[in-house]
């Protein structure tokens, strides 16, 4: 019986320093699976009233972009997640994405996460992962 | 020297005429407000995109790289025996290059020098040169700009009975002078920071308002200015600002300038910046550390 709990503390333990190692703290600060799923539930409707960017989703699938975006923040964030989604420069190659448009969606997922009480200096994490990706996204 | 100068003021003229023409196509585009909140700072107290005080390397205003953005700014520090009203417009290209005019308007209120007032425009450019300060934010590198400041001294009014009505009779070598910097501004979003440090080549005595050059030194300085913020959140950015000056003239002990600082971004139309500013000993004539409040309004798109 001892033992038994000995090596479930020990699993735990290990358990603890993986996740520690991957670094799950974006993940955590936005609620976890739940705040993602939140998140992006109130990000797709300022995304289809935001007219700056909603003909570029015009044609899209937008429940199969809220899944991808799930995914995608999921992953970027440490969580234990896959992205099972396309490459972002396939995805996004013949669109010709503008600047500006790639920091309207930014401005969205802001206003997204404010409304879900995502603290600022998270928000900021979250958007440090993204940003880098302006390079691939953007082409035109 | 004079050569020099007049030299430099032709190489920004013609730079200038460069880039407005470029501008002007550039302006057929309507501005898309495509940058994000805060992304091109405020206008310093010379005009430039930058902190209070410090140009910085982000280009003013919110045009992408598609298209261009303009911002007015009105600026008052009151210390406890000056104030100086800074006022002007800078529009930004493609994100890219920053053109800024701006005046300056030094006034005392303290008797013998109540009636003091010294005004001084300022033509600056700036060219963004690598990095960019938002998306880079999985490389070290800072954005980088390079810029100059064209400053014109005005004169000295109100010191009449003295005779005194050119700064080169307090012992200015010059009324006018060209600022040379380097700016590198890094947002640090993993940490919610800015950074920036700029070197600044410069003659300029307070700024130019006191003119260039002086009894104790005529040459170019490299003079660093540094600042700080945390980003409080996407509307609000808080920080401190450092700026080491060159001590040219006998007649002034000139001191770094340094100030605390909160702006506002309500909208990508206005920002309001609030400081704490201490500018130091002007003059040896009043040898009290000045300080005061700082308020800046800007409006733009």
């Amino acid at each position: 019986m001892k033992l038994k709990s000995l090596s479930a503390i020990a699993a735990l333990l290990a358990f603890a320093s993986l996740s520690h190692a991957a670094d799950d703290s974006i993940y955590v600060g936005l609620g976890g699976q739940q705040g993602i799923k939140s998140i992006v539930a109130t990000l797709i409707p300022l995304i289809q009233a935001d007219a700056r960017i909603k003909e570029s989703f015009a044609d899209s699938d937008m429940k199969h972009v809220g899944m991808r975006l799930e995914e995608q923040f999921c992953t970027l964030s440490g969580g234990p997640c896959e992205y099972k989604g396309e490459p972002m420069a396939e995805t996004h190659g013949g669109l010709k994405v503008t600047n500006a448009q790639f920091n309207a969606l930014t401005e969205d997922l802001q206003a997204a996460m404010e409304r879900n009480k995502v603290p600022s200096r998270i928000q900021n994490k979250l958007i440090a992962k993204l940003a880098p990706m302006q390079r691939t996204i953007v082409t035109r | 020297m004079h050569y020099g100068i007049g030299h430099a003021t032709r190489r920004i003229a013609l730079f200038l005429a460069v880039t407005l023409g470029a501008g002007a196509a550039l302006a057929q585009t309507s501005p898309d407000m495509g940058k994000l909140t805060a992304t091109g700072g405020v206008i310093q107290v010379e005009g430039a995109g930058g902190g209070g005080l410090v140009p910085w390397a982000l280009i003013s205003g919110y045009g992408s790289r598609d298209s261009w953005g303009a911002n007015a700014h009105y600026t008052r520090v009151t210390t406890q025996d000056y104030s100086l009203d800074t006022y002007g417009v800078a529009v930004g290209f493609a994100d890219r290059v920053e053109v800024s005019l701006a005046t300056q308007d030094f006034r005392g209120s303290l008797a013998p020098l109540n009636d003091l007032r010294i005004k001084q425009d300022i033509v600056g450019v700036k060219v963004k040169l690598v990095g960019d300060a938002v998306y880079d934010q999985d490389m070290l590198l800072p954005q980088i700009a390079v810029g100059a400041m064209a400053k014109r001294n005005k004169g000295i009014g109100g010191l009449g009975v003295l005779g005194v009505s050119k700064v080169t009779q307090l012992g200015a070598r010059d009324e006018n002078g060209v600022d040379y910097y380097v700016a590198a501004t890094k947002i640090l979003l993993d940490q919610s920071l800015l950074l920036n440090g700029t070197v600044r080549l410069t003659k300029a005595n307070q700024m130019g308002l006191l003119g260039f050059g002086g009894d104790k030194g005529d040459s170019y300085q490299a003079k660093l200015e540094v600042s700080a913020a945390y980003l409080i959140n996407r509307k609000l950015v808080a920080g401190v600002e450092y700026r080491m000056k060159p001590r040219n003239l006998g007649a002034d002990n000139e001191k770094a300038y340094y100030d605390a600082f909160i702006a506002w971004f309500p909208t990508k139309h206005v920002s309001v910046t609030a400081a704490y500013a201490v500018l130091g000993d002007i003059t040896i004539f009043n040898p009290v550390r000045q300080r005061g409040a700082y308020l800046s309004v800007q409006t733009g798109f």
